[in-house]
């Protein structure tokens, strides 16, 4: 793990980078982070995360500039600028039930190629993919998810990079932390180790590739 | 009394002390006001917790703290909370005990329609289709009629949410249940006549002989 100041957290992300963005309607989002990558102008991104939130807040920043590609999410329907700029065809949109993108987020994380789910069979998300039997019962494959980056937002992170999550801002963020081949950790409290007891780190310290200093 | 009023009030009586329960917006949402005092109930916000209480009082809102919408809540003593993807182990692995929800329409098996109405509100669906086909019971909490239109239909014209089929749909003029492959009517709204539901509604329904009036 290599700390890192604010700037250098956002500039190793290229353009057209797939990112995995922590939050559930910009509760639990790395806010600092997002509005760097603004200020950089970081453009053409796939976002993987749970919502676009709302104009101005979190991920709904990024689609209001502009800077996003493509989104994978459950729900858009507190965002109109993504559901204008969907029925525009300048943004994609791929709408996945939450848990089924959540499984698939796992999955990428934990070495798995995919999930089975009763969810979705029978409606317009079945199309296109594989039908499993097991044990007599219908599933659908999905295939699991990973991105080029993690943006994480915890509540505390000690020095070497051990992470725990606070009441509802914890959602996506563990999940993506493991199915990201780099992870950037936003904490709202750096502390010594040691403060974290074992049993309280919910994202292990070697998941972690950078943590974002304090400016 | 006004309709969703009487909604939340008839599928309140259906909570009992101890269920794991998640409400969607709506009048879903409005069922937490009626539960009786001494009634315990476990509420799940799928954004990760569960002992979601009322509102938090003026100026104590914690921005972390929030329900599905993103508004701030309390959490009650007894209180957990988790990530996605336990929130949705949760619903789909037979430890949610019901769930009520909101709907467009529904047919007279009990297929649910509630997540988009094509070229014109595509908002996502949500944890929708996760709670429908997951949780082990599924109420259904919505006005009869969609400005006089029927919305109990023979079969959907929108897009359905799960082949899971709804258990009990409750509006302002009827009980219905779908247990058992079709829709039968258990209980008549307050003033309202049986002949008045069948004219409001499309699907057809079984009637048992005796249809008592629901008591809130």
């Amino acid at each position: 793990m290599q700390t890192v100041s604010l700037e250098q957290s956002v500039a190793m992300i290229p353009d057209g980078a797939s990112v995995m963005i922590g939050g559930f309607m910009a509760v639990g989002t790395p806010e600092r982070i997002i509005d760097e990558i603004l200020r950089q102008n970081k453009r053409d991104l796939i976002v993987i995360a749970n919502d676009t939130a709302a104009p101005g807040h979190g991920i709904g920043k990024l689609v209001t500039a502009k800077l996003v590609r493509k989104v994978i999410v459950s729900h858009i329907g507190l965002n109109p600028e993504t559901q204008r700029q969907m029925m525009a065809g300048v943004l994609e949109v791929e709408l996945v039930p939450q848990g089924t993108l959540i499984e698939r987020i796992r999955a990428g994380g934990y070495g798995l190629g995919g999930i089975l789910t009763q969810t979705g069979i029978g409606t317009p998300v079945e199309n296109g993919k594989q039908r499993i039997e097991i044990n007599g019962k219908a599933y659908l494959l999905e295939v699991a998810l990973r991105a080029d980056f993690a943006l994480v937002h915890a509540f505390l992170s000690d020095y070497l990079g051990n992470l725990s999550y606070a009441l509802t801002a914890r959602n996506f963020n563990p999940v993506v932390a493991m199915a990201a081949n780099t992870v950037i950790v936003d904490a709202d409290n750096i502390v010594p180790v040691g403060v974290l007891a074992p049993d309280h780190v919910v994202t292990p310290a070697p998941v972690v590739d950078y943590l974002v200093a304090n400016s | 009394m006004e309709p969703q009023a009487i909604i939340a009030r008839r599928i309140a009586r259906e909570l009992k002390s101890g269920m794991l329960v998640n409400l969607g917006i709506g009048i879903p949402t409005l069922v937490a006001n009626h539960v009786s005092a001494g009634v315990h109930i476990f509420f799940q916000s799928e954004n990760g917790l569960i002992g979601t209480g009322a509102p938090p009082e003026e100026g104590m809102a914690h921005p972390m703290l929030t329900d599905a919408g993103g508004r701030p809540v309390t959490a009650l003593p007894g209180a957990s909370t988790f990530d996605s993807a336990t929130s949705f182990g949760l619903i789909r692995g037979g430890h949610l005990d019901l769930t009520v929800l909101g709907g467009l329409q529904v047919d007279q098996q009990g297929h649910l329609a509630n997540w988009m109405i094509p070229h014109k509100m595509v908002p996502g669906m949500g944890g929708a289709m996760d709670l429908v086909t997951g949780a082990k019971r599924v109420i259904l909490a919505m006005q009869h009629t969609a400005k006089g239109a029927p919305k109990i239909m023979k079969k959907c014209s929108l897009p359905v949410t799960s082949l899971r089929p709804v258990d009990l749909a409750v509006t302002e003029l009827a009980v219905i249940t779908f247990s058992n492959g079709r829709a039968t009517l258990l209980e008549t709204g307050p003033g309202a006549s049986v002949a008045e539901i069948v004219a409001a509604t499309e699907a057809e329904l079984v009637i048992p002989n005796e249809v008592p009036e629901m008591s809130l």
